[in-house]
């Protein structure tokens, strides 16, 4: 007997596209502002960045209703570590929460493609990029949502991030000015706008 | 012709011979090729003079834009023109194909071509495919019996109407259509109507967008308003440019001399009758 299947889903794809590049001493996360469903846009205005501690912001494409119930969790599970701590969780501390908190939903996945970013303990700009389950990795750059696919090639030629597996540990931040990484982050999505449907050229952008 | 000889293949027409094995490559998860679709706004509508056509001009594959400028107002006949929308070889083809259609029954009868033998040209090669080509057409023109605006679905249904939209972006077009077109609209206020539909579909609608297209027929003159509106610039363009400086590395060159041709030049022999 054939396997049936469901008539229904629980996803559905908002889409949009995310970006975030390290610098020595800043971080700009972009996100642009269209939510859609199918070929109908929902509204044109819509923030995918959420500020989650003092040095953290996190963007996320995908599926919205699920990355509003995951920024709630996040922000919730962070209030917590301030009355525990005394004190604002750090980048790297968010960014092994956030894992948890995806990999906890690991067999009703969480369908948010993240992109976290903000300064670590010592100042330095960091980013780390996820996968819908937790998968994660400290980048100097990433890119993701449906037009990751037309901007991480371009930011592979322009700031190469070299690899994790290197010995000895090279810094994973680009050489980039502030003011350079501005402008690429806005050419960026000029141009994914030009070839993909989701993604629009109107972005908001954040820099720590 | 009585006996039947079963080694003639098929005339024409698709071969749905690999159908069986296309379904046991997508049991086991090979995603078929993707084609390229025009998800788009086309429109068309009937003011005192004649027609005009409106149409997008972006070509989709999937959620990727392949053409940012593509022509979807073809040529059918000197004063007819055909707005297409569904997959874009689809439309071409069917399009050219009538065109030519159209153009020997010209010379045969020495007349100027009818709207409505397009229509009956191409409605009946869509009911042949059984919808399997997937062509939704605006078509539009002025002939002797005047002007004339039919849409055609792929199946090979018909519709004659004062006004139409096809296309994914046609409800956003429609809206507004229904809420503006009127009667003995005189022609700019046609080309200003068709157009605001166009943006409409262009803006609201995902599967279309770039630049507006718009076509006027009237009797025995058109005008092919190519790109009539851009209002998609692009949005931000970086001062200072950027420079591409990792090369593909070289390993190893090698050189292969093609032989070497060499020519024989005869003095003058005259060739033989």
């Amino acid at each position: 007997m054939t396997k049936q299947h469901a008539n229904w889903s629980p996803y559905d794809n908002n889409g949009g596209t995310c970006v975030a590049i390290a610098g020595a001493d800043y971080c700009v996360i972009a996100a642009d502002t269209r939510m859609s469903t199918g070929y109908n846009i929902l509204t044109r205005d819509y923030s995918k960045i959420c500020k989650l501690a003092d040095k953290c912001l996190m963007a996320s494409s995908g599926f919205q209703a699920d990355v509003r119930a995951l920024q709630k969790q996040l922000s919730a599970r962070h209030l917590i570590y301030q009355h525990q701590h005394n004190k604002q969780m750090s980048c790297p501390a968010m960014a092994q929460l956030l894992s948890n908190t995806l990999y906890y939903k690991r067999f009703f996945p969480y369908y948010a493609f993240n992109v976290l970013g903000g300064l670590d303990t010592e100042g330095k700009g960091c980013v780390y990029t996820y996968d819908a389950v937790g998968s994660y990795e400290r980048v100097g750059y990433s890119a993701q949502g449906s037009g990751a696919t037309l901007i991480t090639p371009f930011l592979d030629n322009q700031l190469k991030s070299p690899s994790p597996l290197l010995l000895p540990a090279k810094d994973a931040v680009t050489p980039l000015t502030e003011d350079e990484a501005v402008d690429l982050v806005k050419v960026v999505f000029a141009s994914a706008t030009e070839r993909d449907i989701y993604t629009v050229s109107s972005c908001v952008y954040r820099v720590l | 012709m009585s006996k039947l000889d079963f080694d003639v293949p098929a005339k024409g027409g698709f071969s749905f011979d690999l159908c069986k094995r296309n379904d046991m490559l997508m049991k086991k998860g090979v995603q078929p090729p993707s084609y390229r679709k025009t998800g788009t706004t086309i429109v068309g509508l009937i003011f005192q003079d004649g027609v005009i056509l409106g149409a997008d001009t972006r070509a989709t594959e999937g959620p990727i834009v392949c053409d940012k400028n593509c022509e979807k107002i073809h040529y059918m006949a000197p004063n007819i023109y055909c707005c297409g929308a569904g997959t874009a070889a689809d439309t071409e083809a069917v399009t050219d194909m009538v065109s030519s259609q159209l153009q020997l029954h010209r010379y045969h009868t020495g007349r100027e071509s009818r709207v409505i033998t397009a229509l009956t040209l191409l409605k009946s090669h869509l009911f042949n495919y059984q919808g399997y080509v997937q062509a939704a057409l605006v078509l539009g023109g002025v002939d002797v019996t005047g002007p004339h605006l039919h849409t055609i679905y792929p199946h090979g249904s018909t519709d004659t109407l004062p006004f139409a939209t096809m296309g994914s972006g046609s409800l956003a077009a429609m809206a507004v259509f229904e809420s503006k077109y009127h009667e003995g609209l005189t022609r700019d206020e046609g080309i200003k109507l068709v157009t605001e539909a166009i943006c409409s579909g262009i803006f609201n609608d995902l599967g279309s967008g770039s630049n507006v297209d718009v076509c006027v027929i009237t009797k025995g003159h058109k005008e092919y308003l190519r790109n009539h509106l851009l209002p998609n610039p692009r949005s931000y363009v970086s001062a200072k440019g950027f420079s591409f400086s990792k090369k593909t590395e070289v390993l190893l060159t090698k050189v292969t001399p093609l032989k070497e041709k060499v020519e024989i030049i005869q003095a003058g022999e005259a060739m033989e009758e």
